[in-house]
């Protein structure tokens, strides 16, 4: 009953955000405003209504309703409550469901906002966001309905929407549960954080066409959004992350990241949305780019969209299974129909958005930027490319293939490095161009050489301890070329950006009498989009001297072992000194081994508990010992997979070093997100010579 | 005469060491690292993108002591791979083998981007033509309202240069 409720406010959704569409495009053309507003209405509808069904699905869980196919599939009786929550995306149908749920809260909070100075964007607006949510509904509706219930009919059990003849309920005694792997915390939470950024990139692009169709070219879109863009961005990273800290707690491979196609596909949206947040700056300021810009968003709507395709269409194991699953082909179809009209607006309005400004040199701002778009587009191909090529030759040849990391590693290693310089670099060109001038003064130099000096002027400083390090590095007998590379990369381009925040904080320290902390402060909330992009820098190089770390220098050994026996790894002892097997209260069979870890010099540093869980419908789990510090990590697995006895069990050690300050990155890369989106009272056009009065710029600001 | 003795001695000494090795062999079985080296380079024929060496399942257990099994007779790290392929197909590598469709896969990223390159080079280059010409406009390019942001940091500049 309630299931048919659900299902019934499903389809009034959907009604009222294709009354919505109609509606808005109905008033823009008939020029009545009364109709976009009562089209802005049914939008604002859908939200409570979605929570209305999100909630009754819940309700449906928590409760434990086995007659529903769905709760069947994703809970059991002996789940915590918050589990049996959180499984509402622990499934296909309910993920779905949930995608559209978080979709109309964000339509919903961008509607909310005034419209006075911006009435022409509305309709469109409305109308992409709610074809969007229209679609994911009608895969709700059509293809994955998670209200279906179970039938008891003539001669066996089938889950259906709506009642067969002669059928009566059929209830199941308990559920499947869900799946072991998805219940770690990281799990729990990394999907609604890939979602929300999935969803919050509707909205820039909602207004991208917006723009496009009322024909404004300048970068009011853009600025409207802005704030859009990185919170959208800050929950992609958070859900990549997480992710990636899950793979390293639960599945059991010593790693972080293993360029799975279901990994590429969140990264995917995150390379041109990273492309994206760089180049409008430049829009911004210097009026350029904008098809570029145009392009970029577009791009990013789809790859979110087919993100969601390759994880939920099952086109991974097989493109054979593409054709075979119901939802495939709908969202083929609603990816191709929504790029290419795109583009086509795009081609039709092309030659309104001309550019205001010109280039002037190679590594002038503006070009290294686009360095930097060319660099993540790149990594976009390779990525791209890695995912569809094996099934684009399945289809050649018959044979699936695997394209595994080395293709990756290899081909996209370089641009990784390149960007972590240009990093460094791409922020000096802003102060180069200032330089420049000065240089220009004295000498008929051509401007390339302008820059270069200029460039060259402002880093000899920060690259002493870029040299030092790749010393230090060179005399600890680090020979890895690759590894020398990146962390000198890494390490100018840290020295790099500190320095430009003590320049900055010296100066306004000095003018306003501040000490350097409380300038750094202040510098930080006048400017936070600047300070909160180079924190992120920061945040970003600690990273990849964690993934340098453990890339390449991560070792590992595997030994069966009898208990008192050891072994030996990059100085490490790990004892074997006993083992136990008991039940956990949800019906977990955990078998846990106690190791001793000794260091180089024999002394005990710490035990260790490596353990592998067993759930009750035979689903292993294998949980690392882990000890974790700024120089590395020493990761000990039981491994489960090749027989545990009492008298000898087999353990892999990996040790990974530095792989620490991939996590502790990630949090720096974070907070420089959130200081760059943190909400600032939009400024309200002033009058040009209003604004020239206001403009008082504090020294290092 | 003497050129076949060294001959000789030196097919002796060659022989020597390879039942030295293949001794060795039989006396010490292929360690777990031995294993999982191979293992980790190729892929779980039946579950999806996972490397041999830490897939749980029964079966993958069995093809890691299939490897092990290889190994104690002797077989090189090739031939295991060649064996895997033959009985599997090429989705067992982590990478597709160079040859025929397969090669698609690794010439188009390096085309895309050479061609990205291409077009940033262009568009360089086009800007490098009218740079003579654009050394007036930069100055009237900061006094735009487009560049306020430059206008600042004219100013940082000029503040930091009288106090450092």
């Amino acid at each position: 009953m309630l299931a048919d409720f659900g299902f019934g406010v499903l389809v009034i959704t959907f009604v009222a955000a294709l009354y919505s569409i109609g509606a808005a495009l109905y008033g823009h053309f008939s020029k009545r405003q009364k109709w976009v507003e009562s089209a802005r209405l049914a939008m604002l509808l859908t939200f409570p209504l979605l929570t209305l069904a999100s909630l009754t699905l819940i309700y449906l869980l928590v409760t434990g309703d086995f007659n529903v196919k769905f709760v069947y599939e994703v809970t059991s009786r002996d789940m915590p409550t918050y589990l049996k929550v959180t499984a509402l995306w622990g499934g296909q149908s309910g993920s779905l469901l949930f995608w559209s749920w978080l979709m109309a809260a964000f339509a919903t909070a961008v509607t909310l906002r005034k419209w006075e100075r911006d009435r022409e964007f509305l309709p469109w607006v409305i109308v992409v966001s709610s074809l969007t949510i229209a679609f994911f509904l009608l895969l709700n509706i059509f293809f994955e309905n998670p209200f279906q219930r179970f039938w008891q009919t003539f001669n066996n059990v089938e889950a259906y929407t709506f009642r067969p003849a002669n059928a009566i309920p059929f209830t199941v005694q308990d559920g499947r549960g869900l799946n072991p792997l998805l219940r770690h915390p990281g799990m729990v939470i990394h999907p609604p954080m890939l979602y929300l950024g999935f969803v919050a990139y509707v909205i820039p692009f909602a207004f991208a066409v917006a723009a496009l169709i009322t024909g404004r070219a300048d970068d009011r879109w853009i600025r409207l959004t802005r704030r859009w863009s990185l919170v959208a961005w800050l929950f992609l990273s958070l859900g990549l992350v997480l992710g990636g800290r899950w793979a390293y707690d639960v599945l059991g491979w010593g790693g972080y990241w293993a360029w799975d196609p279901v990994e590429i596909a969140a990264f995917m949206p995150w390379l041109t949305g990273t492309a994206f947040l760089h180049s409008v700056m430049i829009q911004e300021k210097r009026g350029m780019l904008k098809h570029w810009n145009m392009i970029l968003v577009i791009l990013t709507y789809s790859l979110v969209l087919f993100g969601t395709f390759l994880t939920r269409s099952g086109v991974l194991s097989s493109v054979h299974a593409f054709a075979q699953s119901e939802i495939g082909p709908s969202f083929f179809i609603f990816i191709g129909v929504t790029f290419v009209s795109s583009i086509a607006l795009l081609i039709y309005r092309w030659d309104l958005l001309k550019a205001e400004g010109q280039m002037h040199s190679m590594f002038s701002r503006e070009a290294l930027f686009l360095l930097n778009n060319l660099l993540f587009m790149g990594i976009l191909v390779i990525c791209f490319w890695g995912v569809i090529s094996p099934l684009i030759t399945e289809l050649l040849t018959g044979q699936k293939v695997t394209v595994g990391p080395p293709y990756y590693e290899r081909a996209a290693g370089p641009l990784f490095a390149l960007l972590v310089l240009l990093m460094g670099v791409a922020p000096l060109s802003a102060w180069g161009h200032t330089a420049v001038k000065s240089i220009a003064a004295q000498s008929g130099m051509e401007l390339e050489k302008r820059y270069v000096i200029a460039i060259a002027k402002l880093m000899w400083k920060p690259a002493i301890p870029a040299v030092l390090v790749l010393v230090g590095l060179l005399a600890a007998g680090i020979t890895n070329i690759y590894a020398l590379i990146g962390l000198t990369f890494a390490a100018l381009t840290a020295s790099i950006t500190l320095y430009e925040f003590w320049r900055a904080a010296r100066a306004r320290g000095r003018a306003q009498g501040e000490n350097l902390f409380l300038a750094l402060w202040r510098l930080a909330g006048r400017n936070r989009r600047r300070y909160g992009g180079y924190t992120i820098h920061l945040g970003v190089i600690l990273m990849a001297v964690g993934i340098i770390g453990i890339e390449m220098f991560q070792s590992e050994t595997q030994k069966s072992l009898a208990v008192g026996e050891s072994i030996q790894l990059a100085g490490y002892t790990v004892r074997y000194d006993s083992l136990a097997q008991f039940p956990a209260s949800d019906g977990r069979l955990v078998t846990r081994a106690v190791m001793s870890v000794f260091n180089k010099d024999g002394q005990f540093i710490t035990e260790l508990y490596p353990r592998y869980d067993v759930y009750s419908d035979g689903q292993p789990m294998t949980i690392p010992g882990v000890r974790s510090t700024l120089a590395d990590d020493l990761y000990v697995l039981l491994v489960n997979w090749e027989g545990v006895t009492s008298q000898i069990a087999p353990f892999k050690v990996y040790h990974n070093p530095l792989v620490n300050w991939l996590w502790l990155g990630s949090f720096v890369f974070i907070l420089g997100t959130l200081i760059a989106a943190w909400p600032e009272q939009e400024r309200e056009v002033v009058p040009a010579q209003a604004r020239k009065a206001k403009a008082v710029y504090q020294p290092g600001d | 005469m003497k050129k076949t003795f060294l001959t000789l001695m030196v097919m002796f000494l060659l022989s020597l060491a390879w039942v030295g090795s293949a001794s060795a062999q039989d006396a010490n079985p292929p360690t777990d690292d031995e294993v999982n080296a191979i293992a980790k380079e190729l892929f779980c024929p039946v579950c999806e993108n996972t490397p041999l060496d830490v897939c749980p399942t029964e079966a993958c257990k069995q093809w890691r002591d299939l490897i092990r099994l290889k190994l104690s007779e002797g077989w090189t790290e090739a031939q295991i791979k060649q064996y895997f392929v033959d009985q599997y197909g090429a989705r067992v590598l982590s990478e597709p083998p160079r040859q025929g469709w397969y090669w698609l896969i690794y010439i188009v990223p390096v085309v895309l981007l050479l061609a990205g390159v291409y077009i940033l080079a262009r568009a360089y280059q086009s800007m490098r033509a009218t740079a003579a010409a654009e050394i007036v406009p930069i100055e009237a390019a900061s006094q735009s309202p487009a560049s306020r942001d430059d206008e600042y940091l004219r100013r940082v500049e000029e503040e930091l240069k009288k106090r450092s």
